[in-house]
């Protein structure tokens, strides 16, 4: 029962989403330094923020699938993974639309932060063939369980080594000397966080409740043992 | 509403303009992709409980008259 609670979920995220663009348009004062340029940083920083702790999600709950050999987890931590990876994608892209925007370039090669995540986005990447190469259903959820969790534990270490590191031009807005954001900013900072962790855990039940879906009509054609039409084969673990 | 948009900072949609819709636009995209993928797996599970369905039905009627026969084959 993954679609207990979608609708008002789903309504809740609309509502959240409406809200922080509202908020990132409408109210919030536009930066001194970087003009209004810095709206895109309500988009992209919520988006790495909700696909790193997706990431990590995913190791987590990978760990309770080989813990209890459940593969209703292994679901999870695949979901998890996947939604996080087009969060990913989107991450690339709005980080590069502002880097053209702020530094006139579309990608800085020497910028721990932006090639960190590049490598991190790149790792996940290879997590589907890795996962689609095994034909075993049962050792495919094991082996990408265990990639999920060596790849969750990497995440925040890589965010350690990227924080300690001397960045050259990306900015640090939290938790640095130099002050974080003011108020208004901060809110509209929160609520943007808020709506695309809601919308992340909505794509995610989302994903989860069509897989569902699709392994009860499976277990119903065994049932009736009716012919499968052009039978495909799985990639992604069943839900039951 | 009228208030909102008066206290509203004018937007610069010059230069930065652009790169900030593109920017949510790329979002939007990406969103309305995502949609459409799962719209497409609705439809296909759709199509596969009413072929399904029409299987089940299918199997109760000749099971029925499978039955109608061995109970004319027993009476006569």
């Amino acid at each position: 029962m993954y679609g207990k609670g979608l609708r008002p979920l789903s309504i809740a995220t609309v509502a959240a989403i409406l809200a922080a663009f509202s908020l990132v348009f409408f109210y919030t004062p536009l930066d001194a330094d970087q003009g209004f340029i810095q709206k895109i940083f309500y988009l992209h920083v919520p988006l790495a923020i909700t696909a790193l702790v997706g990431f990590v999600g995913g190791g987590l709950f990978a760990i309770a699938h080989l813990r209890s050999g459940n593969s209703k987890w292994d679901a999870y931590s695949y979901v998890s993974i996947h939604i996080s990876v087009i969060f990913g994608a989107a991450v690339l892209i709005t980080g590069s639309i502002w880097a053209k925007a702020s530094w006139g370039h579309w990608w800085v090669w020497d910028e721990p932060t932006l090639v960190s995540f590049l490598i991190v986005f790149l790792m996940y990447a290879t997590y589907y063939p890795f996962r689609y190469a095994i034909e075993d259903r049962e050792r495919q959820g094991r082996y990408a369980s265990v990639f999920a969790i060596v790849a969750g534990a990497f995440v925040p270490l890589n965010f350690m080594a990227v924080r300690m590191a001397q960045s050259l031009v990306h900015p640090r807005v939290f938790a640095t000397t130099n002050g974080g954001l003011p108020g208004s900013m901060m809110l509209t900072f929160l609520v943007c966080l808020l709506a695309v962790g809601l919308l992340w855990i909505t794509l995610v039940k989302f994903e989860l409740t069509a897989k569902s879906a699709s392994g009860q009509v499976k277990r119903l054609r065994r049932a009736l043992d009716a012919p499968a039409p052009g039978s495909r084969s799985r990639i992604a673990p069943e839900v039951g | 509403m009228l208030s909102l948009l008066a206290a509203t900072p004018a937007l610069p949609l010059d230069e930065a303009g652009k790169y900030v819709a593109g920017a949510y636009i790329v979002f939007l995209a990406l969103l309305v992709v995502y949609v459409a993928i799962m719209a497409a797996k609705l439809q296909r599970i759709e199509r596969e409980l009413r072929e399904l369905a029409g299987f089940a039905e299918q199997r109760n009627e000749q099971r029925a008259e499978v039955e109608a026969e061995h109970a004319e084959v027993g009476g006569g």
